[in-house]
């Protein structure tokens, strides 16, 4: 008999878990077809891994074990589906039923699947991003489903106990259930809404590892590689969708910086203050070639593109000084045109300081003083703060980081403000 | 992390069977698709290349083909969640040839990336 505890036996089930994050979304998602529900998708899924920790450790991996899950896992399926049917047709046998579900429990065609992993991919991501969920029922459910990560990753990656995301991945799938939500691509109509949902949770998911909104850590790397995979497998996916490339081209470029983003003591490093040489070149390279990719599209440039172009500018830029800040200037007044924002506006700010100076900059920041939105947005303090500090106005830049400090939740990040605004204080 | 897969093998006798640069495209293709292969190509015989030594102070130049019984073939750069995802991709590479070319004999090298 295997041993459970021996060092081969631990290898086989780590190999196992390896196999599993690799191939569990395309099982999901084949799975999700078959069954049209992916409740049942994701427990069938479930099974089939334990029946390889049971059997794999005993009988060894099997030649092609991607395969091997798939084929189990279709089986299981249809055993499931069949049962559901013969379910249904006793319950309308015995009238109980009136509704009859037949239609959707007809004999599942699970030998046309292979054709399909890209669209069932899909067909999962548009669900679990679907806009009858919660922002975090949407996200937590992307990671688990499409991403594979366990509920445990989940909640440590977004500092949320781990019960709690169990709950709200529950809750999706009932939610999904309940509104009897299509297990589809959404029409051509409804295909760029949809779209905007799926690109949101996924920049979410970035954004939280890029600029931690809470915790100790200012940066979350692995919720940036998490959201970056994610990425990369829907523009394989949606090879022609212009946002889709320049939301990949986006976290590409941003998250080439991230070695430099961090100081030796996990202190926050500020684009102008990075050394340009740890910028990740590789990221950097992917990003601009799914930028020119983009580019080459017979579409306009959406929200993502045009931020992916701004952060083109960085990345082609060997230093602050070097920065085409003018283009940058110009792409945000595209950007304000394509999603009037007060935070876009905060940013064309940031810009006009480096194109202009900082009197500039602080005239566009000052129009934003009063807008309800950024009444507790850390940045607003922060960047008056700094461009105040620019023209010398040491006292008035000192209480701007000091609300800003006040404002942050991230623990890094108040650290630098409070230290900035000791600066200032001391002229 | 990440992982960079360096290939090698002796000179094989027989040229590769066309088969199995099909499989590998498709392969590659399915780790690209899966957002995990992040870079990868072919790489000449070192006859192209050269070596950069430096011993004793003493910089030399030497142009291949390098005295090595085996030749590296081809890199890949790949962004994982674990050695193990890693180590399967590489069997999944090496599974191709195993099934393509009878009688071939090489080795991948997994080594993690500093710092990812």
């Amino acid at each position: 008999m295997a041993d459970p505890t021996s060092p081969s036996h631990r290898a086989t089930r780590s190999a196992i878990e390896a196999v599993w994050r690799i191939e569990s979304p395309r099982l999901i998602a084949a799975l999700a077809r078959i069954t049209g529900d992916i409740g049942a998708a994701e427990e069938l899924a479930q099974d089939t891994l334990v029946i390889a920790l049971e059997q794999w450790p005993v009988q060894g991996v099997p030649d092609g074990p991607g395969a091997w899950l798939m084929a189990t896992a279709k089986h299981r399926a249809v055993d499931l589906v069949r049962r559901r049917a013969r379910y249904e047709r006793k319950l309308q046998e015995v009238g109980r039923d009136m509704e009859s579900r037949q239609e959707t429990y007809g004999e599942p065609d699970a030998d046309a699947l292979d054709d399909h992993i890209g669209d069932d991919l899909l067909r999962l991501i548009f669900t679990a991003c679907h806009p009858v969920l919660s922002a975090e029922a949407r996200t937590a459910l992307t990671l688990r489903l499409i991403g594979g990560l366990t509920t445990h990753e989940i909640g440590r990656a977004f500092l949320v106990p781990e019960p709690t995301i169990a709950q709200r991945i529950v809750r999706a799938k009932r939610t999904i259930a309940g509104k009897k939500i299509p297990f589809e691509i959404p029409a051509p109509g409804e295909l760029a809404g949809r779209l905007a949902s799926v690109l949101g949770v996924i920049y979410l998911i970035f954004n939280e590892g890029y600029a931690a909104t809470s915790g100790n850590d200012w940066i979350r790397p692995e919720l940036c590689v998490e959201a970056l995979r994610l990425g990369r497998v829907l523009a394989g996916l949606m090879p022609d969708q212009l946002e889709v490339l320049g939301l990949t081209a986006l976290m590409e470029l941003q998250a080439s910086r991230l070695p430099a983003r961090v100081g030796p003591g996990g202190e926050p490093v500020l684009l102008t203050g990075q050394d340009r040489r740890r910028w990740d070149r590789l990221l950097i390279r992917r990003g601009l070639a799914a930028l020119d990719r983009a580019g080459r599209l017979d579409a306009a440039p959406g929200p993502y593109a045009v931020q992916a172009e701004i952060a083109a500018c960085h990345a082609r830029a060997t230093s602050v000084e070097g920065t085409d800040w003018e283009r940058i200037v110009a792409l945000y007044t595209v950007l304000a045109y394509l999603t009037p924002s007060p935070v876009v506006e905060l940013n064309r700010a940031v810009a006009v300081g480096m194109a202009h100076g900082p009197a500039q900059g602080l005239e566009v920041a000052d129009r934003l003083a009063n807008e309800p939105a950024l009444a507790r947005y850390v940045q607003l303090p922060a960047v008056r703060g700094d461009l105040l500090a620019r023209l010398g106005r040491f006292a008035e830049a000192s209480e701007e980081f000091t609300r800003a400090a006040a404002l942050t939740g991230n623990e890094r990040e108040r650290a630098l403000f409070r230290a900035r605004a000791e600066e200032c204080s001391l002229g | 992390m990440r992982y960079l897969m360096l290939l090698s093998a002796a000179n094989p006798s027989t040229p590769p069977p066309p088969e199995l640069y099909e499989a590998i495209m498709k392969l590659g293709g399915e780790a690209t698709q899966a957002g995990v292969l992040l870079d990868t190509a072919g790489l000449l015989p070192s006859a192209a290349g050269a070596t950069v030594t430096l011993a004793g102070a003493q910089l030399t130049v030497t142009d291949g083909p390098f005295t090595e019984s085996k030749e590296l073939i081809s890199y890949a750069l790949y962004e994982v969640r674990s050695k193990e995802e890693a180590i399967e991709w590489a069997s999944r590479f090496m599974d191709l040839h195993r099934e393509l070319w009878p009688g071939w004999t090489g080795t991948t090298q997994v080594l993690q990336v500093m710092g990812s």
